[in-house]
């Protein structure tokens, strides 16, 4: 032992022999001087207004949007109205976008393709696989996304999102979980990977595993253009048009509002079985409002997420267009090879009120929740060979109203019930790949990894399952 | 060779010349690298409580867009953007939102091992005009690990609004270090906040930083009995004193830094070139 490290080590031994010499009320009897300390300099440095004020405003809000009476009716308001919002403002842009990208520059860019001698299979590839899986997701997503994505910003930026942890934070005790699940959840409502990551500001271990294998049951990006679209087109057509803005933004919400819900079921289950053990607590502050900077708002948000997500979804979309193609143009025995898939899947997929389209888009889009759509289209197309527009084998056609849209996935088999059964399944199923590994990173643990990844999956193939039976026993 | 000006600090050839050396040019100047930490001089700090505006402050000397939120806990990793100002290129990194550093949890380990293991430069902790108490409670406890602080007192025209009348000067002087008062989601007081960093990275500020008062004399004794021990083994050290608190408080992280021989680098003295130039803009009253 050099004499270096010995002067270190007896460095070591000495402050253990101190501590006990010190005592027990150490460390209070510190953060006491502390306190003492940092209440003096602030003491001596602020002025206080003499009088009280009259009106508080940020705290008239609080007593309201808190309030055990309205807090969560207003909560659930506040999210209808931003996806009545959402919806009613997407229409005319998505429209707007797929005859643009679709009717008119599809057919110009198979046009080139012709005159400069290109064959057919290559021309297929890039422009009626890999160019329409694109434009497709373009057309779909941005509209709702660049509408969706400012609003709940400007929410965040505003201050609400600590009062919405604020309202949920008791359930979440009651379901033995960490208050503070309530902000990873809501960083989840943004994208699950960043959820994950966001369960850092929870202290304990077992709690934090709660949070981000819950996590999953918090819709993301992804997922919401999945549902506010089938509940554009499905939900909303089962009422007077007049309602129909409405009643599919109450249809999404509902569908969010189950996820909280599974949330703290979940977390209640895995709190009583295998992650038995005390509810830590801890003190949510709540910031002041702060009225948003509306044109930055929605300028970051544009830029963090709704571009990114998108561009997320294109860099998806560009390999699953070529293999979606690619599968419906190569043939084994006379039947292309996506047709072996979807009638290898369709049992199953029938049984639980899906169908074998819908699970294959699932598996193409294990990588990305955003491109499920797209490629359910797709391969719809493809199934149905309603091809009369001129278009080959797995190839999309202008979708130029919901009425289409609608037409189309009824040839494809489709009732009301898939409709609701896909809305169930992207909520219960397993995350993306992106999430899966962030959750490795996170628990470093394979075990947990796998529970998180399949316990969601296993239960939406349950809950899908019980809905179709009960649906059918009852004649729907 | 007449088109080569001979370099003399004290009397430039050109207007140019003096444009880029007059200090007045160089806080209109702020460059903002994004990304861009190449080559960097010095490296600096964020910290402060959750809620606080650090990465506000972050985007506003970085040109990045790190997405914001009035929420607390939205930072838990650390982000890192670089910026060049008055002839020196900065790295920055915005550390996630703490009340203290006591290293409870992830998120506080993350800011406690960056102040204390990648030897910021300087740290700038920031902090929220309307709630100064709760918030020095961080601030004293940054100011026992590093000398080289900046007090970024944030969120002042909120203070404004509640009618609250915070004396910076009076602060700085307690504290011993800057403080700045600025507002960062309208872009006011950060030239004056950059100026403050460059002052106390290129050494020409001297902070002579609050240490706690303990008032216990037990364990007053312990801590110096402790801290001169510290002290001896390693002559460099500036926090002899809160690595002292830290090992009493059986803190196994700091316990194997010193086991290693880590904390000899957690201090920096301040560069002796700009010995000579130092002008001590802030002293300790008491």
């Amino acid at each position: 032992m050099s004499a270096q490290t010995e002067q270190r080590e007896n460095i070591i031994k000495l402050a253990d022999q101190l501590r006990w010499e010190v005592g027990q009320g150490f460390h209070e009897q510190l953060m006491e001087d502390l306190y003492t300390d940092a209440a003096r300099l602030a003491d001596r440095a602020v002025t206080r207004p003499d009088s009280k004020e009259r009106f508080d405003l940020d705290r008239t809000i609080d007593r309201l949007v808190t309030s055990r009476v309205w807090g969560f009716p207003m909560m659930i308001l506040l999210f209808a109205l931003v996806f009545w919002i959402t919806i009613t403002g997407a229409n005319v842009p998505s429209g707007f976008l797929s005859s643009i990208l679709i009717d008119q520059l599809h057919p110009i860019l198979k046009g080139a393709a012709a005159s400069i001698g290109m064959s057919a299979f290559l021309s297929g590839l890039l422009f009626d696989g890999m160019y329409l899986a694109t434009a497709w997701v373009i057309s779909v997503m941005l509209p709702p996304m660049a509408i969706f994505f400012p609003l709940f910003t400007l929410l965040e930026d505003f201050g609400y999102l600590p009062r919405v942890a604020f309202n949920l934070d008791n359930i979440f005790k009651k379901s033995g979980a960490h208050g503070k699940q309530a902000l990873s959840m809501m960083m989840g409502f943004g994208c699950n990977a960043a959820g994950v990551v966001a369960t850092r500001v929870i202290d304990s271990p077992r709690e934090r595993l709660i949070a981000i294998i819950t996590n999953n049951f918090a819709l993301c990006n992804g997922r919401w253009p999945t549902q506010i679209l089938i509940a554009t087109v499905f939900i909303g057509a089962l009422v007077p048009p007049a309602l129909a803005g409405l009643v599919s933004a109450l249809a999404v919400v509902g569908i969010a509002v189950l996820g909280v819900l599974l949330t703290f079921a979940a977390s209640w289950t895995l709190s009583h079985t295998i992650l038995r053990g005390e509810v830590s607590t801890f003190s949510l502050e709540l910031p002041p409002y702060r009225p948003p900077r509306v044109w930055q708002t929605i300028y970051t948000s544009m830029i963090d997420r709704t571009m990114y997500v998108l561009w997320r979804a294109v860099v998806f979309a560009l390999p699953a267009g070529a293999i979606i193609w690619l599968s419906a143009n190569v043939s084994i025995g006379g039947v292309s090879v996506a047709e072996h898939l979807i009638n290898f899947l369709n049992p199953v997929g029938i049984l639980i009120g899906l169908n074998g389209v819908i699970l294959l888009a699932y598996i193409v889009a294990i990588p990305a929740n955003e491109i499920v759509i797209p490629t359910v289209l797709m391969l719809t197309v493809l199934v149905t060979g309603t091809s009369s527009q001129g278009a080959g084998a797995g190839v999309m056609f202008e979708i130029d109203s919901n009425t289409t849209l609608l037409n189309l996935l009824h040839a494809g088999g489709w009732t009301l019930l898939t409709a609701i059964n896909l809305m169930l399944f992207s909520l219960i199923h397993n995350p993306c790949s992106t999430t899966i590994y962030t959750i490795y990173k996170e628990t470093g643990s394979l075990k947990w990894t796998a529970v998180a990844a399949l316990s969601p999956l296993a239960l939406g193939l349950i809950v899908t399952f019980v809905v179709a039976q009960v649906w059918r026993l009852f004649g729907g | 060779m007449s088109n080569q000006p001979i370099a003399n600090p004290l009397q430039p050839q050109s207007v140019a010349e003096a444009c880029a050396t007059c200090p007045a040019h160089s806080r209109a100047n702020l460059l903002r690298l994004g990304v861009d930490m190449t080559d960097w001089d010095y490296v600096v700090a964020l910290a402060g409580n959750p809620n606080t505006g650090k990465s506000t402050v972050f985007n506003a000397l970085t040109g990045l867009r790190q997405h914001t939120g009035n929420w607390p806990g939205k930072t838990v990793t650390r982000a890192e953007g670089g910026f060049q100002f008055g002839g020196q290129r900065y790295k920055i990194v915005d550390l996630p939102g703490t009340y203290s550093l006591l290293a409870t949890s992830v998120d506080e380990e993350v800011a406690r091992d960056f102040i204390l293991f990648g030897q910021p430069d300087v740290t700038v902790i920031v902090v929220d005009a309307t709630r100064l108490e709760r918030n020095l409670n961080l601030v004293l406890q940054v100011l026992e690990i590093t000398e080289r602080a900046v007090v970024c007192l944030n969120l002042i025209d909120e203070a404004k609004r509640h009618k609250l009348e915070v004396d910076e000067r009076r602060l700085a002087r307690d504290l011993g270090v800057p403080v700045v008062p600025t507002a960062a989601r309208q872009r006011q007081g950060l030239q004056e906040l950059l100026q403050a960093i460059d002052d106390v990275a290129t050494g020409r500020t001297v902070c002579r930083p609050h240490r706690l008062k303990v008032q216990s004399d037990k364990l007053s004794y312990a801590l110096d009995r402790l801290a001169r021990e510290i002290q001896a083994a390693y002559p460099q050290l500036s926090n002899a004193r809160w690595v002292a608190l830290r090992l009493l408080d059986g803190d196994e992280a700091i316990a194997d830094a010193l086991r290693r021989g880590d904390l000899g680098d957690l201090n920096r003295a301040v560069a002796a070139e700009h010995a000579q130039n130092i002008i001590p803009l802030v002293e300790v009253a008491s």
